[in-house]
């Protein structure tokens, strides 16, 4: 089953079955109409994203890549081309900064989506202990969200995104304002957690090494209007040890390669 | 107050709860330091630094209280101005929260409806008083609704920004988690608003008395507002005193029981 993103970009029959997610042609752009001006955001983005895989889209500040995410988890209209989701659930997102509820405890957070939709409580306790135990929570399921690091307030967006077990996870700079400890931390985590969850992810980042640390393919955007211009495989064997995978050449060989990419493109 | 540490001293774990223990004072304190302008006044009355015929002893006055109490006739005058503050503000805080939040919520409605707000609010509440007593008659209803508006506003337009400044990636969220309409309503928009809703509370709750002494003035024959007004025509000084007195008291302990409710169901805001 289809879960249309947008009325527009809806295609029924899916043509290739292991893809979770199709991108094809997508143009998106903002009108000013105080000052009559548009704004093209993206433009003719193609890819694909197969399941159970992991995909990070890098590129510059503005390039669109956040509206690329929104598209996908349906928060926005594209304006032309095709979102396919082939999967029976609408996409679960993780938000760039702290998108806590500062009204709510840890645990209340956690179980957010399914209190939304009459899980019975004993079921949404249970799930939640799971999924407090998961991301390291689990001492501060009765905390509110002001006596928690950034560091902590993430994991608990990670555990209310994963709470419902959507079969697709969009993550948008979910590590971005984070210290480098708590962000190495947390990529491991993260990867522990996709390994045994079996997602399908993108993952948005302006951080090349972050791209590289997490990805099956990293994908490489061009600055405004953005769009696909280098869809590179990492070649590590999983799974991947977030430290011990830099004393990797091919780290570092890749590095510069998407580094070189981003360069290009940012002359044109 | 003997928490233990394993790996603390005694004089380190003092210091530890030094800054919560003045907290705790400092609350105990505020709750006490509007007497100390009663003490300023007693004095200076007492020794005749200001003219007692306008500003009897707060003592003196405390005797007229007395003898007001021990009658009962106060308590009638409390009890009639209470009831008049309490329905005209529930009825207006209720719609204006609710209407608040709406507006706040839907863009078109807000378009659409804003400007009747906006054209309405600015008209002095005072200065409809006597068309609401043409119209109520000079009962209770007309104290309800001059109130009732007044509270209105204020609760409307706290929401409003409250639920304008509510971050949008809490709306996204809502929306990504599956929230409908309502839930989005009652589960984002609600508490959210709150620490502004409270604040609308209090500031309503300031105006109301403001708004029901000089109603019970013109057009009423019991209240607290009615019995300064008829001490003020016999000239009984520290009568009218009295009726001050307890109306402001009437309004400072409705904001500190509004301040207890709101550190209760707003613990996340900082106070």
């Amino acid at each position: 089953m289809n879960v249309a993103v947008s009325q527009t970009g809806r295609t029924s029959g899916s043509a290739d079955s292991a893809s979770a997610i199709e991108v094809r042609n997508l143009v998106k752009a903002f009108y000013d109409a105080s000052g009559d001006r548009i704004t093209l955001a993206t433009t003719n983005v193609n890819f694909t994203v197969r399941r159970g895989e992991f995909v990070c889209i890098v590129g510059p500040s503005g390039c669109g890549k956040t509206t690329v995410l929104r598209i996908l988890a349906g928060l926005e209209q594209l304006l032309s081309g095709e979102v396919r989701i082939d999967s029976t659930t609408q996409p679960a997102m993780v938000f760039q900064e702290a998108s806590v509820l500062p009204w709510l405890t840890v645990a209340q957070n956690v179980a957010f989506p399914l209190s939304l939709k009459g899980v019975p409580r004993q079921k949404q306790r249970d799930r939640v202990g799971e999924l407090l135990a998961l991301t390291g929570l689990t001492e501060f399921a009765d905390a509110h969200p002001h006596q928690l690091s950034g560091g902590m307030k993430q994991r608990v967006s990670v555990a209310r995104a994963l709470v419902d077990d959507r079969d697709i996870l969009l993550m948008d700079e979910p590590f971005g304002a984070l210290d480098e400890q708590t962000r190495l931390t947390l990529q491991q985590e993260l990867l522990r957690i996709w390994e045994r969850t079996g997602k399908t992810v993108v993952f948005i980042t302006h951080s090349v090494d972050e791209a590289l640390t997490l990805a099956d393919r990293v994908l490489v955007m061009s600055p405004r209007p953005g769009t696909i211009v280098a869809d590179l495989p990492v070649p590590f064997e999983r799974p991947r040890d977030v430290v011990e995978m830099r004393r990797d050449k091919r780290f570092w060989d890749l590095t510069y390669e998407v580094w070189r990419l981003l360069a290009a493109s940012a002359e044109d | 107050m003997t928490t233990a540490h394993p790996s603390l001293s005694p004089e380190e774990i003092e210091r530890l709860k030094a800054p919560a223990r003045r907290e705790k004072i400092y609350r105990i304190l505020s709750y006490f330091s509007p007497l100390l302008l009663l003490l300023l006044w007693e004095v200076a009355a007492q020794v005749e630094l200001i003219d007692r015929r306008f500003f009897p002893p707060p003592s003196a006055i405390a005797g007229t209280a007395w003898q007001m109490v021990a009658s009962l006739e106060l308590f009638e005058h409390i009890a009639a101005t209470l009831r008049r503050v309490w329905v005209g503000y529930a009825m207006g805080a209720i719609p204006g929260v609710l209407l608040g939040l709406i507006l706040g919520l839907s863009a078109p409605a807000r378009r659409v409806l804003g400007p009747i707000f906006a054209a309405l609010y600015p008209v002095p509440k005072i200065a409809i008083l006597p068309l609401i007593l043409l119209i109520f008659g000079v009962g209770d209803a007309s104290k309800f609704v001059v109130i009732a508006i007044g509270v209105f506003f204020l609760m409307f337009y706290n929401t409003l920004g409250g639920v304008m400044q509510i971050p949008p990636m809490y709306l996204d969220v809502a929306r990504n988690a599956g929230a409908t309409k309502f839930q989005t309503f009652r589960r984002i928009a609600l508490p959210s608003a709150l620490p502004s809703i409270f604040t609308g509370l209090k500031l309503a709750a300031g105006s109301s008395y403001i708004i029901i002494a000089a109603a019970e003035f013109l057009g009423a024959r019991s209240g607290v507002g009615f019995f300064i007004w008829a001490s003020w025509q016999t000239f009984a000084v520290s009568r009218m005193f009295v009726g001050i007195v307890v109306i402001s008291a009437m309004g400072y302990l409705t904001i500190l029981a509004l301040e207890a409710l709101e550190r209760r169901f707003v613990p996340w805001a900082k106070h």
